[in-house]
Protein backbone atom coordinates (compact mmCIF):
# COMPACT_ATOMS: atom_id res chain seq x y z
CA UNK A 1 0.00 0.00 0.00
CA UNK A 2 2.49 2.60 -1.05
CA UNK A 3 3.43 5.27 -3.56
CA UNK A 4 6.92 6.23 -4.66
CA UNK A 5 7.44 9.19 -7.01
CA UNK A 6 11.10 9.84 -7.71
CA UNK A 7 13.49 11.48 -10.14
CA UNK A 8 16.19 8.85 -10.04
CA UNK A 9 15.89 5.62 -12.07
CA UNK A 10 14.51 2.58 -10.25
CA UNK A 11 15.09 -1.14 -10.53
CA UNK A 12 12.00 -3.20 -11.35
CA UNK A 13 13.48 -6.20 -9.51
CA UNK A 14 14.11 -4.13 -6.41
CA UNK A 15 10.62 -2.63 -6.46
CA UNK A 16 9.05 -6.07 -6.80
CA UNK A 17 11.20 -7.39 -3.92
CA UNK A 18 10.12 -4.49 -1.72
CA UNK A 19 6.48 -5.16 -2.61
CA UNK A 20 6.80 -8.90 -1.91
CA UNK A 21 8.33 -8.10 1.48
CA UNK A 22 5.37 -5.95 2.49
CA UNK A 23 2.35 -7.64 0.87
CA UNK A 24 1.12 -11.09 -0.02
CA UNK A 25 -1.73 -12.85 -1.75
CA UNK A 26 -2.51 -15.73 -4.11
CA UNK A 27 -2.29 -13.63 -7.25
CA UNK A 28 0.37 -11.04 -8.12
CA UNK A 29 0.02 -8.88 -11.24
CA UNK A 30 2.59 -6.26 -12.17
CA UNK A 31 2.89 -3.76 -14.99
CA UNK A 32 6.05 -1.95 -16.09
CA UNK A 33 5.89 0.93 -18.53
CA UNK A 34 9.05 1.83 -20.47
CA UNK A 35 9.94 4.71 -22.70
CA UNK A 36 8.76 3.91 -26.22
CA UNK A 37 11.30 4.68 -28.94
CA UNK A 38 8.82 5.92 -31.52
CA UNK A 39 5.60 7.90 -31.94
CA UNK A 40 3.50 9.11 -34.84
CA UNK A 41 5.98 12.00 -35.01
CA UNK A 42 9.03 9.72 -35.46
CA UNK A 43 11.88 8.33 -33.38
CA UNK A 44 12.14 9.35 -29.72
CA UNK A 45 15.51 9.84 -28.06
CA UNK A 46 14.42 10.72 -24.54
CA UNK A 47 11.49 11.85 -22.44
CA UNK A 48 11.07 14.44 -19.74
CA UNK A 49 8.28 14.03 -17.21
CA UNK A 50 6.96 17.00 -15.28
CA UNK A 51 4.65 16.52 -12.31
CA UNK A 52 2.78 18.44 -9.64
CA UNK A 53 4.53 17.57 -6.36
CA UNK A 54 2.08 16.81 -3.59
CA UNK A 55 -0.95 16.43 -5.83
CA UNK A 56 0.72 13.56 -7.66
CA UNK A 57 1.31 11.53 -4.51
CA UNK A 58 -2.18 12.22 -3.17
CA UNK A 59 -3.89 11.22 -6.44
CA UNK A 60 -1.89 7.98 -6.58
CA UNK A 61 -2.65 7.19 -2.90
CA UNK A 62 -6.36 7.72 -3.55
CA UNK A 63 -6.17 5.62 -6.69
CA UNK A 64 -4.60 2.71 -4.80
CA UNK A 65 -7.22 2.98 -2.07
CA UNK A 66 -10.00 3.02 -4.67
CA UNK A 67 -8.54 -0.12 -6.27
CA UNK A 68 -8.48 -1.89 -2.90
CA UNK A 69 -12.14 -1.22 -2.19
CA UNK A 70 -13.25 -1.96 -5.74
CA UNK A 71 -11.25 -5.15 -6.42
CA UNK A 72 -10.65 -6.38 -2.89
CA UNK A 73 -6.88 -6.11 -3.32
CA UNK A 74 -4.62 -7.32 -0.53
CA UNK A 75 -1.82 -4.95 -1.45
CA UNK A 76 -0.61 -2.48 -4.05
CA UNK A 77 2.42 -0.37 -4.89
CA UNK A 78 2.81 2.38 -7.49
CA UNK A 79 6.23 3.68 -8.54
CA UNK A 80 6.51 6.54 -11.04
CA UNK A 81 9.48 8.50 -12.36
CA UNK A 82 9.71 12.16 -13.16
CA UNK A 83 12.51 14.15 -14.77
CA UNK A 84 14.64 12.97 -17.69
CA UNK A 85 13.94 9.39 -18.82
CA UNK A 86 16.40 7.62 -21.09
CA UNK A 87 15.94 4.65 -23.43
CA UNK A 88 15.33 1.37 -21.57
CA UNK A 89 14.39 3.22 -18.38
CA UNK A 90 11.15 2.14 -16.69
CA UNK A 91 8.74 5.05 -16.24
CA UNK A 92 6.09 3.39 -14.11
CA UNK A 93 5.72 0.17 -12.14
CA UNK A 94 2.48 -1.06 -10.59
CA UNK A 95 2.08 -4.21 -8.52
CA UNK A 96 -1.10 -5.59 -6.96
CA UNK A 97 -1.87 -8.64 -4.85
CA UNK A 98 -5.32 -10.23 -4.70
CA UNK A 99 -6.78 -13.58 -3.73
CA UNK A 100 -7.97 -14.29 -7.26
CA UNK A 101 -6.53 -13.60 -10.70
CA UNK A 102 -9.50 -11.65 -12.04
CA UNK A 103 -9.27 -9.10 -9.25
CA UNK A 104 -5.50 -8.88 -9.60
CA UNK A 105 -5.57 -8.30 -13.37
CA UNK A 106 -8.49 -5.88 -13.15
CA UNK A 107 -7.01 -3.97 -10.21
CA UNK A 108 -3.69 -3.44 -11.98
CA UNK A 109 -5.36 -2.38 -15.22
CA UNK A 110 -7.73 -0.04 -13.37
CA UNK A 111 -4.77 1.67 -11.69
CA UNK A 112 -2.86 2.08 -14.95
CA UNK A 113 -5.84 3.24 -17.02
CA UNK A 114 -6.86 5.77 -14.38
CA UNK A 115 -3.34 6.96 -13.62
CA UNK A 116 -2.80 7.98 -17.24
CA UNK A 117 -5.50 10.64 -17.15
CA UNK A 118 -5.84 11.51 -13.44
CA UNK A 119 -2.29 11.70 -12.06
CA UNK A 120 -0.70 15.11 -12.79
CA UNK A 121 2.21 14.09 -15.02
CA UNK A 122 3.06 15.63 -18.38
CA UNK A 123 5.39 14.08 -20.94
CA UNK A 124 7.72 15.98 -23.22
CA UNK A 125 9.39 13.99 -25.99
CA UNK A 126 12.85 14.76 -27.34
CA UNK A 127 12.76 13.49 -30.91
CA UNK A 128 15.74 12.00 -32.75
CA UNK A 129 15.46 14.80 -35.34
CA UNK A 130 15.93 17.46 -32.64
CA UNK A 131 12.31 18.52 -32.17
CA UNK A 132 10.89 18.78 -28.65
CA UNK A 133 7.16 17.98 -28.36
CA UNK A 134 4.71 17.91 -25.48
CA UNK A 135 2.71 14.69 -25.62
CA UNK A 136 -0.98 15.32 -26.28
CA UNK A 137 -3.60 13.47 -24.25
CA UNK A 138 -5.25 10.67 -26.20
CA UNK A 139 -9.00 10.33 -26.50
CA UNK A 140 -8.73 6.54 -26.16
CA UNK A 141 -7.07 6.97 -22.74
CA UNK A 142 -9.95 9.16 -21.57
CA UNK A 143 -12.43 6.64 -22.99
CA UNK A 144 -10.77 3.76 -21.10
CA UNK A 145 -10.84 5.71 -17.85
CA UNK A 146 -14.49 6.59 -18.45
CA UNK A 147 -15.28 2.94 -19.15
CA UNK A 148 -13.89 1.99 -15.72
CA UNK A 149 -16.11 4.66 -14.16
CA UNK A 150 -19.09 3.12 -15.92
CA UNK A 151 -18.13 -0.43 -14.94
CA UNK A 152 -17.77 -1.59 -18.55
CA UNK A 153 -14.86 -3.94 -17.76
CA UNK A 154 -16.53 -5.72 -14.83
CA UNK B 1 -2.90 35.86 -0.87
CA UNK B 2 -3.51 33.21 -3.50
CA UNK B 3 -0.76 31.01 -4.91
CA UNK B 4 -1.17 30.41 -8.65
CA UNK B 5 0.84 27.68 -10.34
CA UNK B 6 1.27 26.72 -13.98
CA UNK B 7 2.51 23.44 -15.40
CA UNK B 8 3.69 21.91 -18.66
CA UNK B 9 3.02 23.81 -21.88
CA UNK B 10 1.03 26.50 -20.06
CA UNK B 11 4.04 27.19 -17.82
CA UNK B 12 6.24 27.40 -20.91
CA UNK B 13 3.79 29.60 -22.85
CA UNK B 14 3.59 32.06 -19.96
CA UNK B 15 7.23 31.67 -18.92
CA UNK B 16 5.91 31.57 -15.37
CA UNK B 17 5.85 28.79 -12.78
CA UNK B 18 4.15 30.53 -9.91
CA UNK B 19 2.52 33.81 -8.92
CA UNK B 20 1.27 35.29 -5.68
CA UNK B 21 -2.02 37.16 -6.20
CA UNK B 22 -3.79 39.28 -3.63
CA UNK B 23 -7.18 37.77 -2.78
CA UNK B 24 -9.55 40.63 -3.53
CA UNK B 25 -13.32 40.46 -3.03
CA UNK B 26 -13.85 40.44 -6.79
CA UNK B 27 -12.00 37.14 -7.07
CA UNK B 28 -14.87 34.93 -5.95
CA UNK B 29 -14.19 31.87 -8.09
CA UNK B 30 -11.44 30.08 -10.00
CA UNK B 31 -12.99 31.52 -13.16
CA UNK B 32 -12.76 35.06 -11.76
CA UNK B 33 -9.08 34.52 -11.03
CA UNK B 34 -8.50 33.19 -14.52
CA UNK B 35 -10.21 36.19 -16.10
CA UNK B 36 -8.24 38.56 -13.86
CA UNK B 37 -4.97 36.96 -14.95
CA UNK B 38 -5.99 37.38 -18.60
CA UNK B 39 -7.13 40.98 -18.05
CA UNK B 40 -3.75 41.82 -16.56
CA UNK B 41 -1.67 39.68 -18.87
CA UNK B 42 -3.27 40.33 -22.27
CA UNK B 43 -3.71 38.20 -25.37
CA UNK B 44 -0.73 36.01 -24.60
CA UNK B 45 -2.35 34.90 -21.33
CA UNK B 46 -5.77 34.55 -22.94
CA UNK B 47 -4.36 32.12 -25.50
CA UNK B 48 -2.66 30.04 -22.82
CA UNK B 49 -5.42 29.94 -20.22
CA UNK B 50 -8.45 29.71 -22.50
CA UNK B 51 -7.11 27.02 -24.80
CA UNK B 52 -9.37 23.96 -24.97
CA UNK B 53 -9.22 21.37 -22.20
CA UNK B 54 -7.29 23.46 -19.65
CA UNK B 55 -7.54 21.71 -16.27
CA UNK B 56 -8.07 23.78 -13.11
CA UNK B 57 -6.98 22.57 -9.68
CA UNK B 58 -7.82 24.13 -6.33
CA UNK B 59 -5.66 23.04 -3.42
CA UNK B 60 -4.41 20.18 -5.58
CA UNK B 61 -7.84 18.84 -6.54
CA UNK B 62 -9.35 19.21 -10.01
CA UNK B 63 -12.34 21.57 -9.94
CA UNK B 64 -14.63 23.52 -12.23
CA UNK B 65 -14.12 27.24 -12.76
CA UNK B 66 -17.16 28.09 -10.61
CA UNK B 67 -15.47 26.74 -7.48
CA UNK B 68 -15.20 29.44 -4.80
CA UNK B 69 -11.87 30.81 -3.61
CA UNK B 70 -10.70 31.72 -0.13
CA UNK B 71 -7.57 33.42 1.10
CA UNK B 72 -4.58 31.08 1.17
CA UNK B 73 -5.82 28.85 -1.64
CA UNK B 74 -3.49 27.34 -4.24
CA UNK B 75 -4.83 27.35 -7.79
CA UNK B 76 -3.14 25.57 -10.67
CA UNK B 77 -3.68 25.58 -14.44
CA UNK B 78 -2.40 22.78 -16.63
CA UNK B 79 -3.19 20.77 -19.79
CA UNK B 80 -4.74 17.27 -19.69
CA UNK B 81 -2.48 14.80 -17.94
CA UNK B 82 -0.30 12.30 -19.81
CA UNK B 83 1.21 10.02 -17.17
CA UNK B 84 2.04 6.34 -17.22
Amino acid sequence: MSVLVQETPFSVDQQQSLFLASSSGAGLVTFTGYLRDFSAEGGIEALELEHYPGMTERVLEELGAAAVSRFDLRGWRIVHRYGRIGQQDPIVWVGVFADHRHEAFAGCQFIMDTLKTKAPFWKKEFMCDGRVLWVQSKSEDAEREQAWQEGVYE
Amino acid sequence: MLTVRFFSLIREALDCEELQVEHQETLCTVGDLKQSLVDNGGDHWREALYQPNVVHALNQRVVNTDHELKDGDEVAFFPPMTGG
